[in-house]
């Protein structure tokens, strides 16, 4: 029996089998989609770059050269150089561990509290559903930069609190969803066998409602990615987000604001980085949600 | 039947809110007519349908109501969290405890929180936003005086969004798959992925630094600069009331950048919605009908399959609107524009508080007017929703 007989097998014989027989059909359907394959190959292209960075960069990202400064890209300097005389390539490749960072770190921060507080309000319906719902309707109906921007004013600028501000703002949408999903499957009949055989009102959410709500969660989350990473680097351009001499890339744009005009590469080179890696996560989200939501194929 | 209803328009919500996002159309046309085709009155229940517009309008009321109370709430949370202290600042370090606790008293911060806020409420409510640290003036005084500048440009990005957007959309969805289709689809994947600074920053190298067609920085040259007096703060209407045709063709070449690059991302998104929702009415039965009836296809594209999207389109192009006043806060430091976003960056940088939540509570209200409008919108127009 070959590896992919038993993959595909129709009746697993083992739990284990049954979710790598679920992966590998979700993965097969998704290399027929050349988009989702490219925005793939991004995020993958991503992650090795940043696991590999000390390796890839050519030089060191904070290490200056005063004598070497504005330099035009060249073959010595793929994307030139920046006021300060460091390699704008070598930062780039650096900054993808910032965007990784700060992409990881939203989405493990803001999906499952998500999760948590629309599976909640939806098993339990009633008072707290309406209360939860109502503070999320609240955020969802707020401007997510301005308030993402007022929190890290009040937090201080940095790094850490971009994250914690972008996370604020991005739960609600994860809660609606997980919401929904809770509505349509609380009443189902293994749910109610899990409650005649004990099953208390945790057991039930984590075990058997959580679990079903993740794969409309992967889709949201993947698709919204693109939008972290640009609100990320909005609040680094602006001067609230990662500080230098840190290598991020909507910091670097700002940096080079003050020479875009001769030196056009500054400004620009980190700007198509963060565009490659945003339209990665729109194309990879757009094929899960074909390949896992097939009701909505093709449409948008 | 109710958990239906409401799960439809939560949905709703959920897809059309976050401009930033696109959730599965699908969902939304089915949940939406699933529970409104089962919930609509039967003909000749004039008084049922009354009362329901009654109903909507309170409901519209207190969500509004809810929602303000939401932004105040999170805006003197903030306000509080903040690590400087607010007596500390106004008094400076050297003061006495006596000084100190008479300031506090002052400011109402001994009071407990609830009076606190009760106290900021009541402050907003009557205008008060407190007194800029950067500017020396009333915050709201800044705000009017900024506001028109961000609405101006605002304005006709939406307008640019507009006239361009619909008709991308629909020609895409008329010619699916056609590589006009795939390039619309492409710019719609761009308007999620491209910094809108950064735009901002290459249109500024390319078309002014590079070709001229544009005016820079600012919304004026420097020499045009303030022989406007301002009456609606709009230069482009207060250069022509003053008769000014010199300031305002400048007027027009520093707008019309910042203006397509806002226009640009609702343009991706009106056209990306506006191409599924088309989508969706071609596969009906009744334009296949419209087709064997022998209608000629422009006509059926035009009138049968995007009159009923009329009212989606209403919406969508509503909360892009409400997008773009956020987008501009991002553009307008690239232009120096001198609108509230600019303002709201500076005052960020300045840790210039009272602004900082002054703008915020100005654009979070007019974005959640729009919103809220847009919503009820729908509901008013579209006539299964009746």
């Amino acid at each position: 029996m070959s590896a992919r007989d038993w993959l595909l097998a129709d009746s697993p014989a083992s739990r284990w089998q049954a979710s790598a027989g679920r992966a590998y059909r979700v993965a097969a359907a998704l290399m027929r989609n050349p988009l989702s394959v490219l925005g793939g190959a991004i995020i993958l292209v991503l992650l090795l770059t940043a696991l590999l960075a000390p390796w890839i960069a050519p030089y060191s990202a904070t290490g200056q050269n005063l004598s070497a400064r504005l330099l035009p890209p060249s073959a010595a300097h793929w994307m030139g150089t920046d006021e300060l005389g460091r390699d704008i390539f070598s930062r780039v490749i650096w900054g993808s561990q910032i965007t990784l960072t700060i992409v990881l770190l939203v989405a493990l921060i803001s999906a499952p509290l998500g999760l948590l507080v629309g599976a909640v309000s939806g098993y339990f319906g009633g008072w707290a559903d309406r209360a939860l719902m109502g503070i999320t309707d609240i955020f969802l109906s707020l401007p997510k930069l301005i308030l993402a921007l007022a929190f890290v004013a009040a937090l201080g600028p940095g790094i850490n609190n971009a994250i914690i501000a972008i996370a604020i703002t991005s739960w609600p949408a994860y809660a609606r969803i997980a919401r929904a999903e809770t509505l349509t499957i609380r009443n189902a009949e293994y749910i109610q066998a899990v409650r005649l055989a004990g099953g208390g009102p945790i057991r039930v959410i984590v075990q058997h409602i959580l679990p079903l709500c993740t794969s409309s969660m992967i889709i949201r989350v993947t698709l919204d990615m693109a939008g972290v990473i640009l609100t990320a680097a909005g609040l680094g351009f602006i001067g609230l987000g990662a500080q230098p001499p840190l290598p991020e890339w909507g910091a670097m744009i700002s940096r080079g604001r003050t020479f875009i005009l001769d030196q056009w590469w500054v400004a620009t080179m980190p700007g198509f980085a963060i565009i490659i890696v945003s339209l990665g996560f729109c194309f990879l989200g757009d094929g899960l949600r074909d390949v896992l939501d097939p009701k909505s194929e093709g449409r948008s | 039947m109710v958990e239906a209803k409401c799960e439809g328009s939560s949905l709703r919500k959920r897809v059309i809110l976050r401009c930033q996002v696109l959730v599965s159309i699908e969902g939304f046309f089915v949940s939406l007519e699933q529970p409104t085709a089962a919930a609509t009155p039967l003909p000749g229940s004039s008084g049922r349908r009354l009362r329901r517009g009654a109903g909507t309008a309170l409901s519209f009321a207190v969500t509004l109501f809810l929602t303000f109370i939401g932004l105040l709430a999170i805006t003197f949370f903030i306000g509080r969290v903040i690590p400087i202290d607010p007596v500390l600042a106004v008094v400076g370090d050297r003061a006495t405890q006596a000084v100190y606790d008479a300031a506090k008293a002052e400011m109402g911060l001994d009071q407990p929180l609830p009076a606190q806020f009760l106290n900021y409420v009541g402050k907003v409510l009557t205008g008060d936003l407190g007194r800029s640290v950067s500017t020396g003036r009333p915050v709201i005084e800044d705000l009017s005086r900024f506001f028109p500048a961000t609405f101006e440009m605002a304005t006709l990005g939406i307008l640019i969004g507009v006239a361009l957007g619909v008709p991308l959309g629909v020609t895409a969805a008329a010619r699916q798959g056609s590589w006009l289709d795939q390039a619309i689809r492409v710019v719609g994947l761009l308007g999620y992925s491209v910094p809108a600074f950064w735009l901002g920053l290459v249109g500024l190298a390319v078309f002014y630094a590079r070709l001229r067609w544009v005016g820079g920085p600012g919304r004026l040259d420097i020499f045009y600069d303030g022989l406007v007096s301002p009456v609606t703060g709009m230069i482009l209407i207060d250069s022509l009331l003053a008769g000014e045709t010199d300031i305002f063709l400048n007027a027009v070449t520093h707008l019309v950048l910042p203006a397509s690059v806002l226009g640009f991302f609702s343009l991706a998104y009106i056209a990306r919605m506006t191409r599924s929702f088309m989508l969706d009415q071609l596969s009906q039965e009744f334009v296949t009908t419209a087709r064997v009836k022998g209608v000629p296809e422009r006509v059926v594209i035009w009138r049968h399959a995007f009159n009923p999207i009329r009212v989606p389109l209403i919406t969508v192009i509503g909360l892009s609107y409400a997008g773009l006043l956020e987008g501009s806060v991002m553009i307008e430091t690239v232009f120096s524009w001198p609108g509230i976003g600019n303002y709201l960056t500076t005052a960020l940088l300045n840790a210039d508080m009272n602004a900082v939540l002054g703008s915020t509570l100005v654009i979070g209200a007019v974005f959640i007017v729009i919103n809220k409008v847009s919503d009820v919108l729908y509901r008013l127009l579209d006539p299964r929703a009746r």
